[in-house]
Order: structure tokens, then sequence, then C-alpha cells
């Protein structure tokens, strides 16, 4: 059995290779010299405490399943900050006078992409595609519910509201903002993340709520509303 | 060809991975700086960096008036199963899960050494 897993393990450190050799070779070129510093593009996921401290940026191994392409294509030309708090909030605070605060001299920009960089990246990042087992593809369905209930039970009913932002400027820091969700992340992914963070991400300090189906798609339906309205 | 099964190696070995992987036991330290700090804060006053729009404030966990009215046992509960199980706040997530039994432990203890007092048993 130690042997059977030493060959895998050989296999999944030769993957990234194969991958990469079936094409976005310009993407994946720009990926390799400037992005993986802050990104990891080959997985897996930090199953230790210090791993996740040590994160820059986030996993790209899996953006395929992750990002919407258009969302990626766009914000890699114009990037804003999405975690207000950064990767691991822990880095990025210091003591205030009424609590806690953003340490924002800690926090870096990301870089800007021209147009033809952002295509030829998100091109290959939409290749990245582990953790696809996760994912019940056409698991989403379309449907709606009122930005009253929705916020209903992002705050009052599940407690979300605590560690994500629901427009800029409201709610918690140290998760990543939820209004652009909608647009940012395919409803499929949303759905197996919230179901299980740890499945994706084994030290994220995002708990388990043990939502049920039904609810999951809910919260992808107030995400897809909440994402809508911000644009306006 | 070759991209087809490497895809396929990727799909297997990430679920034999992912079926295998058994978390080692963190300390209670850094447990507190990676799961508690947002809410309870860097020194455990209750005033994490998430805070600002919270509609009930966070335990503070060196107020040993407070933290010695709760047994250790109800706050292996809330830390477990969330506020809620002890009719706290929803805000106060479920950790069970994501933490082991033995970690949860661990943290008790660290929050007895925050606030220097011993639980109502």
């Amino acid at each position: 059995m130690e042997h059977c897993q030493r060959y895998l393990l050989c296999w999944l450190l030769l993957l990234p290779v194969a991958v990469n050799a079936s094409g976005n070779d310009a993407g994946m070129a720009l990926l390799q010299k400037d992005c993986s510093g802050c990104h990891d593009l080959t997985g897996p996921a930090p199953t230790t405490i210090a791993g996740v401290w040590q994160r820059q940026g986030p996993d790209l191994f899996y953006a395929g399943n992750k990002y919407k392409p258009a969302w990626l294509k766009t914000w890699l030309q114009k990037p804003v900050r999405i975690r207000p708090a950064g990767m691991y909030y822990g880095r990025h605070i210091k003591e205030g006078a009424d609590g806690d605060v953003i340490d924002s001299t800690t926090l870096k920009p990301h870089p800007r992409l021209n147009g033809e960089q952002a295509k030829a990246v998100t091109e290959a990042l939409m290749s990245l595609r582990a953790g696809s087992h996760l994912i019940n593809e056409g698991e989403y369905k379309p449907g709606k519910i009122s930005m009253a209930m929705g916020e209903l039970m992002f705050d009052k009913f599940r407690g979300c509201l605590a560690c994500h932002e629901i427009e800029e400027g409201y709610g918690g820091l140290s998760g990543p903002e939820v209004y652009s969700a909608g647009n940012r992340l395919q409803e499929d992914f949303m759905i197996s993340y919230m179901r299980d963070p740890q499945a994706w991400d084994p030290r994220i300090f995002m708990p388990n709520k043990h939502l049920k189906d039904r609810d999951l798609q809910k919260f992808v339906h107030f995400f897809r509303a909440l994402a809508a309205e911000n644009e306006q | 060809m070759k991209v087809m099964l490497s895809r396929v190696m990727m799909v297997l070995l990430t679920c034999f991975l992912s079926s295998t992987q058994v978390l080692a036991a963190e300390k209670a330290e850094d447990l507190y700086k990676n799961y508690c700090w947002q809410c309870h804060g860097m020194t455990g006053n209750g005033n994490g960096v998430n805070v600002r729009d919270m509609s009930v404030q966070p335990r503070d966990h060196t107020d040993a008036k407070e933290m010695s009215a709760r047994s250790d046992d109800e706050i292996f509960k809330a830390i477990k199963e969330g506020g809620q199980a002890i009719s706290k706040s929803v805000l106060m997530p479920p950790w069970g899960g994501v933490l082991s039994d033995d970690e949860i432990h661990s943290l008790v203890k660290y929050l007895r050494h925050l606030c220097q007092c011993s639980g109502n048993q």
C-alpha cells in the first residue's frame, strides 16, 4: 500500500507538467513566471495552519472549477480587493483603540494585466480543474429569493455576515466579500464550497454550517441577486 | 490522449488523497489564532476585526467573571456545536467537523489560560 501511495504521489507531482502541455502555453507561461510566487498552481491545499498563514493569494489549481472566465478576464485588467483583510487576516490586523483593525500598510495591490495577457491567463486558469470530484455539475438550479429574505438568512439565521461583507463597508472582514460572488464564482462551486469548505481547504477558517441543500440553493440565489444589484 | 489520461489520474489521485487525509493536531494557541481571532480578537477581549457590524458582541475570553460562569463542558459544546447549542448567538458557528474533539478540549484549556479562571462545574 505504501509503495502504491508513493507511485501515485509521483504521478501527482508530474501531473501539472502533463496538463500544462495541453495548450494555453502563453497564459501558462505567464502564470508560472509571474503568478506562482503568490499563488499555488499545483496543489494540494495546505493541511496545516502554518500553510494557511503562508498563503499570499488564493490557490489557483482549481481555478477552472471556481471562477467565471468573464469575471476573471475583467478583474485581471482592473483588480480590486476581494478579501478586505488579505488571505489570512491574522497577518494584516493590529490592535486599535476600539478593537482590532486592518493594517492596510501590510496589504499589497494585485498586479494589473493588459487585455492580451488577461485573455491568455484566463484561458490557462480555466484549464486548472482539480477538485472536480467535489462538484456536482448542474446542481445549481436558477431561482429567486427576495433580498430581504436572503439577508435574513445570511445574517440572522446563519450568521455569515460575521465574516463576509454584503456591501462595501458592511459586514465582516476576515472572509471574502460576497457582493461580487455571483459574478465571480461558478454556482456549482459555491454550493460545493459552502457544503464543505474543508473538503477544498482543510485548515481554512470558515466553519462548516451543515447547510441543507435547499439553503445552499437559496444562498446562491442571494449572491446572484446581490451581484446584480451591485452592478447597477 | 495524454491530457485525458492526466485528467483521469488527477481525479483518482484527488479522491485517493482526500479520502486518506488525516490532519495533524495543531497547538491550541495556533488554533485560536486561526479560527477565533477573527471575532474574539488578538487579545481575546471580544473585539476582533469582524465585530464592527455584529449584532451581538463576541465573548470576552479575558473576562474571568463571565468565563467562570460557564463550565468546561458548556464551552466545549459551544465550540463544537455553535452558540445556539447553549442558547447563545448564531454568530458563534459550530466548529465540530473542522476541529477534532482533542483540539476543542485543548482550546477549552487555552480559554481557561486566557481568563485565568476555572469553570463553574
